[in-house]
């Protein structure tokens, strides 16, 4: 790529994220190329030093290459309710297994509520509600959105009728129901804990999956983060639902639910670490703007979070106190993570410098550049 | 430079390469789209050729789509960067002429002059919002030459095509022409094609353009009805410089190879051709271009690769994730029981 840098270098200094954005028509001083395209200097921010090697772009007026997606808070709510459902899921079915019965009452209904508010966040999100079961007209492997629908159509139903069983649990116990719904409620009592295992064995794949359908996309930040993005969502939705737990379970039951947070949380962060050498260029999205903040509330609420929840484990009279603001900060925090990678991608698309910058340099690597 | 017109191809091409009615000819290649897709004696793929050499910027193409198809009107504004006030594709743009204004030579650098001319930085930053050409404020000394590029975008029916690959309804389909349409009484607007397009042209509809196919990906149908009865799609019919040329993939990959070998001997080194190559990351596109400079001074991605292609490794690593998480979860039960 041709690049006249004493053009370039003035364009960048009067310019750079300013005149561009308002779509000035080009000055006599764009040098030549840079056509209604001006290149641009990818720099790290006002004033800064450059935190990445220097490198000019050319596009068409600043206008985006790519689409953001038409999607809204939806999108990200889904992900986050997809997460707490799927490992709350888990949960419960540890907690079944091991006589934890306020953890399992508290997973159970949680991952109920989760994935029902999930599946409706879905459905809204749509250009046409309606035609929500167009949907199940199709299993399409090439397709993350088919295959989750697949997955949320396996899952809801067990996940359902394991919560449904604890609710209607109780009230058959104190034999509050009625006599004629008495049998149902039997009968859903006893599909509850193999409905149960069903959910947590289909669970782990409604909370990572969610990785996939953001990831096969030409957002850059979003496709760039393929390779570590499963592992950030899956131990975001471990400490979500960790910290459901500790929020809502008693106190004696939450030993595993703050095993889950703790590890949840590290992972989360460890992934995204590694997520954010390996994106290169698409990371810097993550670090400004709405994202910028939501990750890095993310991440001061999930330390927060997980110390609490290790310290109640640890300090049983602290914990009476600490539990349940640990619980909620690791639920916010996994919401934060989640709006924070989705509005990072929607940046990204808004931008050319992502699109193009990582083609220009994927072009020069490969010498299949024009000039 | 001066445009050059050399080269044209004597036929008003999309007639001449139009399919005649009720006897397509059927194609051998067994990498062909169509076929793949499952279609028996598919008809030879069809596709457009976009010389933006000969481009004027009538916007011809635009209007004679918006007028076949019915597509709303998507706002009149007037974005202050150049002739063109249409932006880019969208939902309710199916073909868009992108104008671009650049200087012809390189600029000289203004610090170097010792004028006391007026640029950005010294006249603090908006003043040189008039809009001015190139040279134009500054006088005749500083006057430097420039050239108009004019290019018509369109979808690129690409061979992998992201939008078909992610379009969890089957909306998006591979016709036997071997191009990409959305059938709208199907499409149930997820919006997952939207971000999945490498070149952003399929979009959403939203209200504001008017009550057709509101909430439903929308884009270029490469003219599909007009393609069945074996005319050429409205474009390329009302382009009036054969700048889109219609007619079979193949033998438009020829003639484009041939024009570029003309303007090349022409002088005009800096002519490409875009899109056209097979092995490309979208297996070669159905609508490919000739430009003139770098295709992202047109708004084209310079490198574009279908996502899908790194699916089955994203699909790997969402799967060692899940199972993560399940041991994880099992292993928090493990241990001193509180
Ligand atoms: S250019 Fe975009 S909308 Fe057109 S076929 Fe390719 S991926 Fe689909
Ligand atoms: S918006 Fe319509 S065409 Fe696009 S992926 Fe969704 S269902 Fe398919």
């Amino acid at each position: 790529m041709s690049v006249h840098d004493a053009g370039t270098e003035r364009l960048t200094d009067a310019t750079a994220g300013t005149g561009f954005r308002t779509g000035r028509p080009d000055g006599p001083d764009t040098s030549r190329g840079a056509g209604g395209g001006r290149r641009r200097r990818r720099r790290g921010g006002r004033g800064e030093q450059p935190v990445v090697p220097d490198a000019t772009f050319t596009s068409y007026y600043g206008r985006p290459v790519v689409k953001p997606s038409p999607w809204e808070a939806d999108i990200p709510a889904y992900l986050f309710f997809g997460g707490v459902a799927g490992g709350s899921s888990l949960l419960a079915a540890g907690a079944d297994l091991t006589g934890r019965p306020s953890l399992r009452r508290v997973a159970r209904i949680g991952a109920l509520g989760a994935i029902s508010v999930s599946f409706a966040a879905l459905v809204h999100d749509l250009g046409r509600p309606r035609r929500f079961v167009n949907m199940l007209r199709v299993a399409k492997p090439s397709s993350p959105m088919s295959v989750g629908t697949w997955i949320l159509t396996l899952y809801g139903p067990f996940a359902g009728v394991a919560g449904a069983a604890e609710l209607t649990g109780n009230a058959l116990r104190r034999g509050w129901l009625p006599q004629r719904l008495r049998p149902v409620a039997r009968l859903l009592h006893a599909a509850g804990r193999p409905a149960g295992m069903v959910a947590a064995g289909t669970g782990p794949a409604v909370a990572a999956y969610t990785a996939v359908l953001l990831a096969d996309t030409a957002t850059p930040s979003w496709h760039e983060a393929y390779r570590e993005l499963p592992f950030v969502f899956v131990g975001s939705a471990g400490a979500a639902a960790g910290g459901l737990g500790l929020l809502a379970a008693h106190g004696g039951d939450t030993g595993p639910a703050t095993r889950l947070a703790v590890a949840g949380t590290a992972l989360e962060m460890l992934a995204e670490q590694r997520m954010e050498r390996s994106m290169g260029l698409t990371a810097e999205p993550l670090h400004q703007g709405t994202a910028g903040r939501l990750m890095r509330a993310s991440k001061v609420l999930g330390v927060l979070g997980a110390a609490g929840a290790a310290v109640s484990a640890a300090v049983p009279q602290l914990g009476r106190w600490l539990r349940r603001p640990a619980g909620a900060a690791l639920l916010a925090s996994s919401v934060c993570t989640r709006f924070g990678v989705f509005e990072a991608g929607q940046a990204s698309a808004r931008d050319p410098k992502y699109t193009v910058v990582p083609q220009r340099e994927r072009l020069e690597r490969s010498g299949r550049a024009t000039t | 430079m001066t445009l050059t017109t050399g080269g044209v191809p004597p036929v008003r091409a999309g007639v001449a390469a139009a399919v005649p009615d009720g006897a397509p000819v059927r194609t051998a290649d067994p990498d062909d789209p169509a076929r793949k897709s499952g279609w028996d004696g598919a008809p030879r793929r069809k596709g457009f050729f976009t010389d933006t050499s000969i481009c004027i910027g009538c916007k011809a193409c635009e209007v004679a789509c918006k007028e076949w198809n019915g597509v709303p009107e998507d706002g009149l504004d007037l974005l202050g960067t150049s002739y063109d006030n249409t932006g880019g594709l969208g939902a309710s743009t199916w073909r868009h002429v992108a104008f671009i204004e650049q200087p012809a030579a390189p600029a000289r650098p203004a610090v170097d002059l010792g004028m006391p001319a007026r640029h950005r930085g010294s006249a603090g930053p908006g003043a040189d919002r008039t809009g001015d050409t190139a040279g134009a404020s500054t006088g005749p000394a500083e006057r430097t030459d420039f050239r108009w590029l004019m290019s018509s975008d369109v979808c690129k029916h690409c061979t992998h095509a992201a939008c078909l690959d992610v379009c969890p309804t089957g909306s998006l389909f591979r016709t036997e022409f071997g191009t990409v349409v959305v059938q709208d009484d199907i499409c149930n607007g997820c919006g997952y094609c939207v971000p999945a397009c490498p070149y952003g042209v399929i979009e959403r509809r939203v209200e504001e353009h008017g009550p057709k196919n509101v909430g439903i990906a929308q884009k270029c149908t490469l003219c599909y009805d007009r393609l069945e009865v074996g005319r050429t799609p409205a474009c390329a019919q009302a382009c009036p410089t054969a700048s889109i040329q219609f007619g079979d993939v193949e033998e438009l990959r020829e003639r484009a190879a041939a024009r570029l070998a003309t303007l090349h001997d022409q002088g005009v080194a800096e002519a490409r051709l875009y899109g056209d190559d097979p092995d490309d990351g979208v297996g070669g596109a159905g609508a490919f271009f000739l430009l003139l400079d770098e295709p992202e001074v047109y708004g084209f991605p310079p490198d574009p690769v279908v996502t899908t292609r790194d699916l089955p490794a994203m699909w790997r690593r969402a799967g060692v994730a899940a199972v993560t998480l399940l041991a994880g979860a099992a292993a928090s039960f493990l241990g001193r029981r509180r």
